[in-house]
C-alpha cells in the first residue's frame, strides 16, 4: 500500500516536471530590437510618441502566439544631439544582441550615425528624420527609411503655396544640415514654381532672439516667412513675428507639425499656419484605425504624435523581417534590401536601391482651433476661413 | 534704411540690452563683494522663470483671471523664490568656498547651473517643451510706416529701466549700500566697523537673483516663450557683457550690457555675411575689447593692478 502510494507520488512529481520542463522548452528565444529617438529635449514629443508606436509593435507581435521569438524593446535617447546620438548609436550597433533598429528623427543625428550602422552591419530603418543624404548620400546597405524626404515635402509644399497666389518668401532656417537642406531644395522648387526667395536666414538652432531678423524680413514685406527647422526654434519665430506686427503667412515644414508648436505659440498665433507632412494623416491610412485603436487600448500617456506610424510600420517590418530570416544582422539587411510591395499601415513599403521608400504621399496641414487640420478638410479649403493675406 | 526700420533695430537692441544688462548686473554685484563668479546665474533666471509661470497657472487655476493681479502674483513669487534661491546658493555652496581657490567657485556654480537645468528639463510637467508664457500685459500697438512699437515693449524697458535705477539707488543711497560697498572694498576692515559680513553677502546674493528673476519674467513677457535652456546662453552674455564693462562696477554691467545687444543687431543687420555669424561677430569684437582694456571698460574703481 504504502509502496503505491510512494510510486503514485513519485509519479506525479515525474509528471509535474516533465510538464515544467516541456514549458521551458517551449518559451520562445529572446531577441532584442532597438529604438533611437529624442526622448529629451525640444522635440521629446515626437521622439517619445515614436518610441510608444514602437513599444506597441513590439507588444502585438509578443501577444502574437504565431510569433517565433519574444522580443524586447531597447529604447535608447539621442536628445536629437549628433554628439549624444552617435554614442548611444554607438552603444546600440555594438550589442551584438540587437538584431535590427529602428532610428532617427532628427537627421543631423541620422547624419553621424549612418556610418556606425554600416561599420557594425546592424540593419535600421528610419522613422522621422527626412533630409534626403541619410539613404542617399552614402551606399550603405544597412540603412532603410519608411518615410519619404524633405525633397518629396518642399516640391508639393512650393506648388502649393503658389497656387495659393503667393508671390515672395522670406526663408529662415536652422544651420542644421537639416533646416540647410529644407533651404535648399525649397528655394529650388519655389524657382520652378515662379515664387520669389526675397532673403534667406540661417540662424543657429539654439537663438532665442530673431527680432533682428525680422525686423530685416519685415522691410523686404514678404507675402511668406518660409521656417524650416523644429519645433522650439518654430515657436520663437513664430511669436516674435506677432511682436513685430508682421502679419505674413507663416509656412512651416514637417519638424512644426507637433502638438507642441500649438501649445508653444498658443492657439490664437498658430490659427492659419501651415505644414506639410510625408504620408497621409493616421485616419487615413490604410491601417491607420487598427493603429489607432491597438494605440489607445495600450494605454500610452503620451500622444503617438506625426511620425508614429513611421515608427510602428518601421518596428513592424524588422520583426516580419527577424520572423522570417532569424536574428541574424546579415540576414536580416538581406531581407530588407529585397523588400517590394510589403504591406504596413502606412501603406505598401518598397525600397529602392539605397533603402529609400518609394512611397511619396505629401499631406498638407493647416492649423485651425488649435488643432493640426489636413487642408482638403479645412475650413480653409472650403474659403470658410482665408489664409494670411488672402 | 528709412527711419522707421532704424527705429525698430533701436527698440529690439534695447529691450535685448535692457535684459542683458539685468543679468550683467548680478555678476557684477556678486564679484564686487565676493570676488567669486557664480556661473549659475542665468539658469537661477530660468528658474525664476518657471516660478513665475507655474504661479501665473496656479492663479488662473483658482480663478484669479485679472491680468495686473497675475502679474503682481507672477513678480512677487519669481523675485522672492529667486532671492531665497540665490541667498541659499550662497550660504550653503558660496561662502564655505570662500578661502578656497576662485577656480572651485566657479565649477561648483557652473554644476549647479547644469543641475538646475536639468531638473526643470526632467521634473517639470513636460519640461522640455518650449511653454507658452502669458501675454499679461496690454498688447496695444502703434504703427508707423516700418515702425512698429507695442505698449509691452515700453513697458517693459520702464520695467527694466526702474529696476537697474532701484538697485543704483540702493547700492549707492542706502545705509545697506554702504554696508555692500563696504564688504567690496574691504572685508576686515568693513567687519572691524561692526557690518555683518555674513549677512550682507546672503542679501547682495538675493538681490542679484531677484534681478535675475525679472529679467526672466521680462524675458518671458517678451518673447511669450520660455524653455528650460533659456539661461544658458543669456548666463554666458551677461557674463561677457559685465566683463566687458568692468566687472565689480555697476555702471560697466549696464554699458556692457547694450553695448553687447548693439553688436548682435548690428551683426545681424549691417554686416553683409548671413546673420549666422551675430553671436560670432558680437564676442570676437568683446574679444579684441577685452584685450585692449583688459580690466573692462569702466574699471572698479580700487582694481589691483600688478
Amino acid at each position: 500500500m504504502n509502496i503505491l502510494r510512494k510510486s503514485t507520488v513519485s509519479a506525479i512529481a515525474l509528471t509535474m516536471a516533465l510538464t515544467v520542463g516541456a514549458g521551458i522548452a517551449d518559451a520562445k528565444d529572446k531577441v532584442k530590437v532597438a529604438f533611437i529617438g529624442p526622448l529629451t529635449g525640444g522635440v521629446s514629443a515626437i521622439g517619445v510618441g515614436g518610441r510608444n508606436s514602437a513599444e506597441l509593435a513590439v507588444q502585438l507581435r509578443n501577444a502574437d502566439p504565431d510569433a517565433k521569438y519574444e522580443y524586447e524593446l531597447v529604447a535608447m535617447d539621442s536628445e536629437c544631439k549628433p554628439n549624444v546620438g552617435v554614442q548611444v548609436a554607438t552603444k546600440v550597433a555594438a550589442d551584438r544582441s540587437i538584431v535590427g533598429l529602428v532610428g532617427h528623427y532628427c537627421s543631423a543625428v541620422a547624419m553621424g550615425a549612418v556610418d556606425i550602422y554600416h561599420k557594425f552591419n546592424l540593419p535600421m530603418s528610419v522613422w522621422g528624420a527626412v533630409l534626403p543624404d541619410v539613404t542617399y548620400g552614402n551606399d550603405y546597405k544597412e540603412i532603410h527609411r519608411v518615410n519619404g524626404t524633405m525633397i518629396n515635402q518642399n516640391d508639393v509644399a512650393a506648388k502649393f503655396m503658389a497656387e495659393q497666389g503667393y508671390k515672395t518668401w522670406v526663408i529662415i532656417h536652422d544651420t542644421t544640415d537639416y533646416g540647410k537642406g529644407h533651404n535648399k531644395y525649397f528655394s529650388e522648387y519655389l524657382a520652378q514654381n515662379g515664387g520669389e526667395v526675397l532673403a534667406d536666414f540661417g540662424v543657429p538652432a539654439d537663438q532665442q532672439d530673431f527680432t533682428a531678423e525680422l525686423t530685416k524680413a519685415k522691410q523686404l514685406n514678404p507675402d511668406v516667412i518660409y521656417f524650416g527647422g523644429l519645433v522650439p526654434l518654430g515657436v520663437r519665430v513664430r511669436s516674435q513675428m506677432e511682436k513685430l506686427g508682421i502679419t505674413a503667412q507663416f509656412q512651416g515644414v514637417s519638424g512644426i507639425k507637433s502638438d507642441a508648436f500649438i501649445e508653444g505659440v498658443g492657439t490664437e498665433l498658430s490659427e492659419g499656419v501651415v505644414s506639410f507632412l510625408e504620408g497621409a494623416p493616421v485616419d487615413k491610412l490604410p491601417g491607420g484605425q487598427y493603429f489607432t485603436e491597438k494605440y489607445k487600448a495600450a494605454g500610452f500617456a503620451e500622444n503617438e504624435e506625426a511620425y508614429g506610424p513611421f515608427a510602428f510600420a518601421a518596428m513592424s517590418l524588422i520583426l516580419d523581417g527577424i520572423e522570417e530570416v532569424g536574428p541574424n544582422r546579415k540576414k536580416l539587411t538581406k531581407y530588407l534590401g529585397d523588400i517590394q510591395d510589403h504591406d504596413s499601415i502606412v501603406g505598401k513599403i518598397s525600397f529602392d536601391d539605397h533603402g529609400q521608400n518609394t512611397v511619396a504621399a505629401i499631406t498638407k496641414y493647416v492649423v485651425q482651433d488649435g488643432k493640426w487640420v489636413v487642408w482638403e478638410d479645412s475650413e480653409y479649403a472650403t474659403g470658410a476661413r482665408k489664409l494670411a493675406g488672402k | 534704411m528709412d527711419v522707421g526700420l532704424l527705429g525698430q533695430f533701436v527698440v529690439n537692441g534695447m529691450m535685448l540690452g535692457m535684459m542683458y544688462a539685468l543679468v550683467a548686473v548680478g555678476f557684477t554685484l556678486f564679484f564686487g563683494v565676493l570676488d567669486v563668479i557664480k556661473f549659475s546665474h542665468g539658469d537661477v533666471l530660468m528658474v525664476g522663470t518657471f516660478a513665475g509661470f507655474s504661479t501665473y497657472l496656479g492663479m488662473t487655476a483658482i480663478g484669479i483671471d485679472n491680468a495686473f493681479i497675475q502679474l503682481i502674483g507672477v513678480l512677487v513669487i519669481s523675485l522672492g523664490s529667486m532671492a531665497i534661491l540665490g541667498a541659499v546658493i550662497a550660504r550653503y555652496l558660496v561662502l564655505p568656498l570662500k578661502s578656497a581657490p576662485p577656480l572651485n567657485t566657479l565649477l561648483v556654480t557652473l554644476m549647479l547651473g547644469t543641475v538646475l537645468r536639468e531638473a526643470i528639463r526632467l521634473f517639470y510637467p513636460d519640461g522640455s517643451n518650449p511653454k507658452h508664457f502669458p501675454a499679461l500685459l496690454p498688447t496695444d500697438s502703434w504703427s508707423l510706416g516700418s515702425f512698429t512699437l507695442r505698449s509691452d515693449s515700453v513697458i517693459l524697458l520702464i520695467g527694466g529701466l526702474l529696476v537697474i535705477v532701484g538697485v543704483n539707488m540702493l547700492i549707492n543711497r542706502t545705509r545697506l549700500g554702504l554696508a555692500i560697498r563696504a564688504v567690496a572694498q574691504d572685508e576686515e576692515t568693513a567687519k572691524c566697523m561692526g557690518i555683518n559680513f555674513k549677512m550682507i553677502v546672503l542679501l547682495t546674493f538675493a538681490l542679484g537673483s531677484a534681478v535675475a528673476a525679472f529679467a526672466g519674467v521680462m524675458n518671458g513677457l517678451y518673447y511669450n516663450e520660455i524653455n528650460f535652456g533659456m539661461g544658458l546662453l543669456l548666463g554666458v552674455i551677461g557674463f561677457s557683457a559685465a566683463i566687458v564693462g568692468g566687472l565689480g562696477n555697476i555702471y560697466g554691467a549696464i554699458l556692457g550690457g547694450f553695448l553687447f545687444a548693439g553688436l548682435q543687431t548690428l551683426g545681424a543687420v549691417a554686416l553683409p555675411f548671413a546673420s549666422a555669424y551675430k553671436d560670432v561677430f558680437a564676442f570676437a569684437v568683446v574679444i579684441a575689447i577685452i584685450a585692449w582694456r583688459p580690466t573692462g571698460l569702466i574699471a572698479e574703481k580700487t582694481s589691483e593692478r600688478v
